[in-house]
C-alpha cells in the first residue's frame, strides 16, 4: 500500500502519465472533430502509423523535426480526404470505409518503410524532440519535471486542447461543425456546405491523428517499428463516447489512460513476481472498454452520426 | 450541377461485375508500388500467377492459405450482414486455437474419433463465447461492439501470450512461448501426399454451403436479415431482435474460432502468438468483396489467398516487400467499396438544380 502511495505521489509518474496521454490526446481531439460534424473515422489506427512513419522518415531525410511534424499532418490529411470523400459525398459505410483507411495506411506505411529501407535489421534512429529547458519554470519542485521537461509536442497537444476548445465553443465555425453532426439539414437550410463542413472536418481531425502518430517516433521513441501504434487508435475512439464530445474532457480521459498505464508499468515491477505481467498489459484495454461501457449509456451522441447526408434529398 | 439518383432496379450483373473489377482494377493499381520499388510490373505479375498456379505444390499453398481467410470471411459475412460489426475475429481465432492446445496437446489421450469433434466444437465453443461479451455489452449498455470487439483483439492476444509462457507452454519446449504439439490422432487429415492442404478446406467449404442455404431460405436467415436491414421495423413485426443478434453472434465467433482450430490442429500442429498473420481483419476485406454472400467469401478468399501466395513468391524472386500484398488487399476493399456506391446509384449531370 505504501508503495502505491509512494508511485502516486512521484514526479517520475506524473511525468510518465502527461507523456503517455500526449498521442492520446491527438487522437482523442482528430476523432472529436470528426464525429462531431457527423463522421465516424475508424482509419485511426492506421493514420497514426503513417503519421508516424512518415513524421520519422521526413526526419530521417533532413527535413528537421517540424518539417517531421508538418509531414505527418499532411499525410495524415490525406488519407483523411480519402476518407472523407468516400464517406461524405459518396455516403458509404462509414464502418467499412475506416477500416479501409486503416488497412490502406497501414500498408502503404509499412511497404514504403521496407522499400526504402529493405535490409535493415534495427531500425535507423534520429535524433528525437528534447524535453524542453524552460529557466525557472523546469526547476520548480513537482510542477518543474511534470509539466516543464516534457516535449514541445507535449505542449502542442496540450495548446490543441484549448484550440480545439475555442473553436469549437466560441466561434462560427464550430458551432455550424456541431450542427452539421446533429442536423446537416438545418445547415444547409441555412445556405452552408454540409459536404463543405463535414470534409474539412475529417480532414483537420485526421491532420491531429497523424500528430499522435508523429509522437511516437519523433518524441517517445526515436525510429519506426513495425505494430508500434498498437491500438492507441482505437483506444481513442473509446476516449471520445467517454469524453462525451468534449475537448477538456478529452484531455481528462487521455491523462487518466495515461496515469492508469503508467501505474501498471510500475505495478508491474513491483509485484512482477506475484502476478505475470501480461495481466498489467491488459489492463489498459480493459479500463478503455470500462469507460465505454460506463459513457455509453448516457452518451449524447452527436444525433446525425453515421447517417450519411445528400444535397437536395430530404 | 452533379445529382446522385437511386438506381431503380439495382442490376444483379452487379453484383456479381463489381467486385472482380475491383480485384482487377487493385492489382492494376499495384503496378504503381511495384514500379516505386524499382520492379517492373509485368515480371512481377508473372511471378505472382507463377506462384500460385505455377505447380500442384503452389495451388496447395494457395488453398491453404485460403482456408482460414474462408472461415473469418464468413463470420464477417454472417455478422455484418444483422449490422453487428464483429471486428474481433482475430481474438475470436487465437481463442478457437487456445481451446485446440489446451485440449488436444496431450491433457486428453483420447483416440481420434472422440479427441478430434472434441477440439473442433471446443474451438467454435471458445470463439462463440469469445462474441457473447461484446454482444451483451451492445445489448445491455448501448457498447459500441467495433470498438469492444477491436479492443478485445488485443486483449485476448496478451492473454495469449501469458497463457504460452505459463499453463499451455510446452514443457519440452526449452522456454519458448509455444504450446505442446497436437496428439496426431487430433490433427485434421491432409487432404494430398506431401502437400499441406488439409481437411479444414472441406469443413470450410461446407459451412459455406450451409450458411448460404439458410441465409436465403430458412426463417433464421429471414430474421437475421431483417434484423440488418431495419432492426425497429423487425422488432415491430415481432422478431426477438436481441435473440437474433445473440444467435448471430455466437454463430461469427464460433466460425472466427474454427480459423483458429484449422491453423492448427490442420496446419502447424502446436500454437505461438504469431499464428494469424491478420487473418481475422483479412476476413473483413473477403466479406466487403464477397457482398457479404457466403459462396461468395469463398470465391474472395480463393483471390485474397492467390494475392498473398503470389506475392510472397513475387517477393522472394523479385526482392519487393510482399506487404505489396495488404496493399492490394486494402486497395481492393476501397474499390469494392466504391463499386457498390456505383451500383445503388447513378451521378447525372443536370443543368438546374432540381428542387
Amino acid at each position: 500500500m505504501m508503495d502505491l502511495l509512494n508511485i502516486l505521489l512521484s514526479e517520475s509518474f506524473w511525468a510518465a502519465s502527461l507523456r503517455i496521454a500526449t498521442p492520446l490526446i491527438f487522437g482523442v481531439l482528430g476523432a472529436l472533430i470528426c464525429e462531431r460534424a457527423g463522421i465516424l473515422n475508424l482509419g485511426i489506427e492506421g493514420i497514426f502509423v503513417v503519421g508516424a512513419m512518415c513524421g520519422w522518415m521526413a526526419v530521417w531525410l533532413g527535413a528537421g523535426l517540424w518539417g517531421g511534424v508538418l509531414a505527418a499532418a499532411a499525410a495524415g490529411a490525406l488519407f483523411g480526404l480519402l476518407h472523407a470523400v468516400l464517406t461524405v459525398p459518396l455516403g458509404l459505410s462509414q464502418h467499412v470505409s475506416g477500416l479501409g483507411i486503416t488497412l490502406f495506411a497501414t500498408s502503404v506505411s509499412y511497404f514504403t518503410y521496407r522499400t526504402a529501407l529493405p535490409d535493415v535489421s534495427s531500425p535507423p534512429r534520429i535524433e528525437p524532440f528534447r524535453a524542453l529547458d524552460i529557466p525557472l519554470l523546469s526547476d520548480l519542485p513537482f510542477l518543474g519535471p511534470v509539466l516543464f521537461q516534457q516535449t514541445a509536442l507535449t505542449w502542442l497537444a496540450l495548446l490543441m486542447v484549448a484550440l480545439v476548445w475555442y473553436v469549437m465553443n466560441r466561434t462560427a465555425l464550430g458551432v455550424a461543425i456541431q450542427a452539421v453532426g446533429d442536423n446537416p439539414d438545418s445547415v444547409d437550410a441555412q445556405g452552408l456546405s454540409v459536404y463543405g463542413l463535414r470534409i474539412g472536418a475529417i480532414v483537420a481531425g485526421s491532420a491531429l491523428m497523424a500528430l499522435g502518430g508523429a509522437f511516437l517516433t519523433m518524441s517517445a521513441f526515436d525510429a519506426f517499428f513495425f505494430g508500434m501504434v498498437n491500438g492507441r487508435g482505437w483506444v481513442c475512439i473509446a476516449l471520445v463516447i467517454f469524453a462525451s464530445w468534449r475537448p477538456g474532457k478529452a484531455l481528462f480521459g487521455a491523462l487518466l489512460f495515461g496515469a492508469f498505464d503508467a501505474l501498471q508499468v510500475r505495478l508491474q515491477t513491483e509485484m512482477g513476481a506475484l502476478v505475470p505481467g501480461q495481466v498489467f498489459l491488459m489492463a489498459p484495454y480493459i479500463l478503455s472498454i470500462i469507460a465505454l461501457v460506463i459513457a455509453a449509456r448516457s452518451a449524447d451522441y452527436p444525433r446525425a452520426l453515421l447517417t450519411p447526408w445528400f444535397k437536395g434529398q430530404r | 450541377m452533379i445529382r446522385i439518383e437511386p438506381r431503380e432496379n439495382p442490376s444483379r450483373a452487379f453484383a456479381v461485375g463489381i467486385p472482380i473489377l475491383s480485384a482487377v482494377i487493385s492489382l492494376a493499381l499495384a503496378a504503381i508500388p511495384l514500379l516505386a520499388a524499382g520492379a517492373n510490373p509485368i515480371t512481377a505479375y508473372g511471378e505472382m500467377i507463377r506462384g500460385v498456379f505455377g505447380s500442384v505444390f503452389a495451388l496447395s499453398e494457395m488453398l491453404t492459405r485460403a482456408t482460414p481467410l474462408i472461415f473469418t470471411g464468413l463470420a464477417a459475412a454472417l455478422a455484418f450482414r444483422a449490422k453487428l460489426w464483429n471486428i474481433g475475429a482475430e481474438g475470436q481465432l487465437y481463442l478457437g486455437a487456445m481451446a485446440v492446445v489446451a485440449i488436444g496437446s496431450g491433457y486428453l489421450d483420447a483416440p481420434g474419433f472422440v479427441l478430434l469433434p472434441l477440439i473442433i466444437l471446443l474451438g467454435a465453443g471458445a470463439g462463440a463465447a469469445g462474441m457473447m461479451a461484446p454482444t451483451y455489452l451492445k445489448v445491455r449498455f448501448g457498447a459500441d461492439e467495433v470498438v469492444t470487439t477491436l479492443l478485445l483483439n488485443f486483449i485476448i492476444l496478451i492473454f495469449l501470450q501469458m497463457m504460452l509462457e505459463g499453463p499451455l507452454q510446452d514443457p519440452m519446449g526449452l522456454g519458448w512461448p509455444q504450446s505442446a504439439p497436437v496428439l496426431d490422432q487430433g490433427m485434421l487429415p491432409p487432404l494430398m501426399e506431401r502437400m499441406r492442404v488439409h481437411s479444414g478446406l472441406i469443413i470450410a467449404l461446407v459451412l459455406a454451403g450451409i450458411a448460404q442455404f439458410m441465409l436465403a431460405r430458412s426463417v433464421w436467415g429471414f430474421k437475421l436479415r431483417a434484423v440488418g436491414e431495419n432492426a425497429a421495423a423487425a422488432r415491430h413485426a415481432g422478431i426477438n431482435v436481441n435473440r437474433s443478434l445473440f444467435g448471430v453472434a455466437a454463430i461469427s465467433g464460433a466460425l472466427a474460432g474454427l480459423a483458429g482450430v484449422s491453423e492448427v490442429a490442420g496446419l502447424k500442429g502446436y500454437l505461438t502468438s504469431d499464428l494469424s498473420p491478420g487473418f481475422g481483419y483479412t476476413g473483413i476485406v473477403v466479406a466487403m468483396l464477397a457482398g457479404l454472400s457466403p459462396v461468395g467469401v469463398v470465391v474472395a478468399a480463393l483471390f485474397i489467398a492467390s494475392v498473398f501466395v503470389g506475392a510472397d513468391s513475387m517477393s522472394r524472386a523479385m526482392g519487393v516487400s510482399s506487404f505489396l500484398a495488404d496493399l492490394v488487399v486494402s486497395m481492393s476493399l476501397l474499390c469494392v467499396l466504391v463499386g457498390g456506391f456505383l451500383a445503388k446509384y447513378r451521378i447525372l449531370r443536370t443543368k438546374e438544380v432540381a428542387s
